[in-house]
């Protein structure tokens, strides 16, 4: 016997559900085309007679805010000076911002957002590794260009796999046999530990650090992830393992977490810190301006970028941050910014009067983009990294700034070489 | 009508919907559906027998985390690992509801709320610990646009399709449940234990079964969105996202499997729709707000709408459908209750 229904069975298929269904079934007929695969026509997409509208995801919101927030409006006020100075080829570049908050759940939908609403020519410098590992699928599969990702993982330099894919940092294994090799030099005993993300970043740290001091030969390692409310479990382990020199592959946030942990505990080992994780005014932000100089001197980082204060670079984009940023605090981070939009502004420059997808990654892959870094770029037909060279900085009474000594990186081997810092040309806008 | 009969008659009338939308509505659907797999189960679960889930993400997890490992370890035709990974998702969601469901049995009201937002919280900590590839998440396989539909649409719409079929498969047995015997059981055990324990029914056996039938569905909203993503990672997956799907249930109407629906849609939709005003605000206001303007919109939406319709969306169907009678002046046959 079955039982009888006393209640409705659910308003799931009530009449107004259904009418609304098959007003959608008849709309379907005449709107067909606009969800057919290359409904578009034949022009590019994001590319018109006088604008370019390129798109990134930022963690604007969320966990990784604090550190990373104020590149993509570096950036943005970058493309803003170029624009007011007549753009690329006659055409002004559309920087279109979206916030995933650090989410690679957000990153998906936003990343969707931007290829299919906001019609995008490519995504430039979309930040982090977890965000944007999780749409580098769906940018292949789009053949979007993908320039210029804001992370140092050696998943962004797959040629072979990912043929529109650029990497922007110098990856986290240059970075961290460069650090490594520095503390050799530095002091060949020193017992080196590293604390790293649990994730690429970590990893990529790792791997590097172990180049230089051989495979499981690091005093100490430790992880965290980004989860994570505190450091003390870690920074207590590496006090008890006797680190002296402490390689960190952490975001900015993390890292003054540490060495604030640290100085709490009374212990003050050597700092050397991934790019990523070493901007000097924005942990000064962290652990506050009184203490800052004090707590991060010595600290030891790479980098690549022109950020050298009494440089030619920083002096433009110190009027450029003025002048269209309103005057937002200057950081590694707006520099950072707008090298990066320096970098897609010369890409552009070189794919021609009537860029288009394919000539946009051609130009990056020629070889001919210089960049602005004070080592040469690396881009070519088989290789998408940006930077294999790195100089060391040190952190000097509240100052930070290049001391000389670059590293190249390449098969496993570091190599001091000549630092080749690029000159500003034409008030730093890119022509063809 | 037979319900499998109108599931199926809805699924067909959704799926043809799919040519309206381009594809980031699509995508928007394809997530939608997800979320309404999981909310079926949640209103169910709370309208029926007052179990409160604020866990229902971390079921949702569970069957994505299933999904990735089961469709990405089968190697043959993909409709074959698709089976495999909605198999799996429903069975590691499913034998995850039964355990939580066996405690839940044995707690009440806020102490069950409790021990589903433990869960969600130690999601990061549990991905980090066990063998799932951490914050990064795990990767699910790409199932393109097959062969022979490749011409007439793009890889987003065919998502919105499988993702509309696994919320069919996912919601129906549900709502077949809730309208026969289990039903039925579950509504005695809410109105009075006591009472249902001396007609023979077991509200343990009751919330417990009641438990893993809510988590099913759950389990397979995750392989949905596993599927129109390609990733699982336990950021996606948080309390705010937990409770997101408490929201979905309530302003829908608790209980209802059409207000789910509609809630699921809102929570979808709602948000996106308030970045885009935001956008539209002037860039200061914003800034001085620091990212939190959309945010702020959200909750005083939210509020808003549970002040006006206390019911949820469900209810304000229920009470057009009432007055539709009345304006035609038919003899009423709506005998219920």
């Amino acid at each position: 016997m079955r039982t009888p229904r006393p209640f409705k069975s659910g308003t799931f298929k009530n009449a107004p559900f259904k009418s609304a269904a098959a007003m959608a079934a008849a709309a379907a007929l005449g709107l067909a085309a606009c969800s057919t695969p290359g409904g578009g026509g034949e022009s590019v997409p994001g590319v018109t007679d006088d604008t370019v509208t390129i798109g990134t995801h930022q963690p604007l919101t969320g966990p990784a805010a604090a550190g990373y927030s104020t590149i993509s409006a570096a950036t943005a006020a970058y493309f803003e000076y170029v624009n007011a100075n007549g753009g690329i080829n006659g055409r002004e570049i559309e920087y279109v911002v979206k916030d995933d908050a650090y989410d690679p759940a957000a990153t998906q939908t936003v990343v969707r957002e931007l290829v299919t609403e906001e019609n995008v020519f490519a995504i430039v410098n979309g930040l982090g590794t977890p965000t944007h590992s999780s749409v580098l699928d769906y940018l292949d599969q789009q053949g979007v260009p993908d320039l210029f990702v804001s992370s140092g993982s050696l998943t962004w330099n797959q040629p072979n796999v990912y043929d529109n894919t650029f990497a922007f940092n110098a990856d986290y294994a240059t970075e961290g046999a460069a650090l490594a090799q520095y503390a050799v030099d530095q002091d060949a005993d020193a017992v080196i530990c590293v604390l790293g993300q649990d994730d690429d970043y970590g990893e990529g740290i790792i791997e590097g650090v172990e180049t230089v001091v051989g495979s499981n030969e690091i005093a100490e390692v430790q992880r965290y992830s980004v989860s994570a409310e505190d450091l003390t479990a870690q920074i207590g382990a590496m006090s008890a393992a006797g680190c002296e020199v402490n390689v960190l592959g952490t975001i900015n946030g993390f890292t003054a977490m540490a060495v604030g942990t640290a100085a709490q505990m009374e212990w003050f080992p050597k700092w050397y810190v991934s790019s990523s994780g070493a901007d000097y005014p924005t942990l000064a932000g962290y652990l506050g301006e009184d203490l800052a100089p004090a707590l991060l001197q010595g600290m030891v980082s790479v980098n690549y970028l022109p950020f050298s204060p009494d440089g030619e670079w920083v002096a433009l984009f110190e009027e450029i941050n003025a002048e269209y940023n309103d005057g937002a605090p200057f950081t590694g981070n707006t520099v950072f910014g707008m090298s990066v939009g320096y970098l897609f502004a010369e890409a552009l420059a070189k794919a021609g009067d009537d860029p288009t997808r394919e000539s946009l990654v051609e130009a990056v892959e020629s070889g001919e983009l210089v960049g602005n870094g004070i080592v040469p770029l690396s881009f070519s037909e088989d290789d998408h990294a940006a930077y294999r060279a790195v100089g060391v900085t040190v952190v000097d009474g509240g100052v930070q700034d290049y001391v000389g000594t670059t590293y190249e990186v390449s098969a496993g081997q570091v190599a001091a070489v000549e630092p080749s810092p690029v000159p500003l040309e034409n008030e730093g806008i890119p022509g063809a | 009508m037979s319900t499998p009969l109108r599931a199926l008659i809805i699924t067909v009338l959704a799926i043809g919907g799919t040519f309206g939308l381009d594809p980031f509505r699509n995508y928007q659907l394809a997530t939608a559906a997800a979320c309404f797999a999981a909310v079926a189960g949640l209103t169910v679960l709370v309208g029926l027998t007052g179990q409160l889930s604020l866990g229902h993400a971390v079921l949702m997890a569970a069957g994505g985390y299933g999904f990735a490992y089961a469709a990405s370890a089968v190697e043959g035709p993909w409709p074959l690992a698709l089976a495999a990974g909605l198999a799996a998702a429903a069975a590691v969601s499913g034998l995850l509801g039964l355990l939580l469901g066996a405690a839940a049995a044995r707690l009440r009201g806020p102490y069950l709320a409790g021990l589903t937002l433990a869960l969600v919280i130690a999601l990061p900590a549990a991905v980090n610990t066990l063998p799932l590839g951490g914050d990064q998440g795990a990767r699910a396989p790409f199932f393109p646009v097959p062969e022979a539909l490749s011409a007439l649409i793009a890889v987003e719409q065919w998502h919105a399709w499988l993702a509309i079929a696994v919320a069919a498969v996912a919601v129906t047995p549900l709502v077949m449940l809730r309208a026969g015997r289990a039903g039925l059981r579950m509504r005695a055990v809410l109105d009075d234990e006591t009472a249902s324990r001396l007609s023979g029914v077991d509200p343990g056996v009751v919330k417990a079964g009641a438990f893993a039938a809510s988590a099913v569905p759950a389990g397979l909203g995750g392989a949905v969105l596993a599927i129109a993503t390609q990733q699982v990672t336990p950021g996606g997956y948080g309390l705010a996202f937990s409770l997101l799907l408490v929201v979905a249930a309530v302003a829908g109407g608790l209980g209802s499997i059409g207000g789910a629906a509609i809630g699921s849609v809102l929570v979808t939709v709602l948000p996106w729709f308030i970045d885009e005003l935001v956008a539209a605000a002037p860039a200061e206001f914003g800034q001085r707000l620091d990212g939190n303007l959309a945010v702020l919109l959200f909750g005083a939406g939210l509020i808003a709408l549970t002040t006006a319709w206390p019911g949820g969306a469900a209810r304000l169907l229920d009470r057009l459908r009432a007055a539709r009678p009345l304006r035609f002046a038919t003899p009423s046959t709506t005998t219920e209750r």
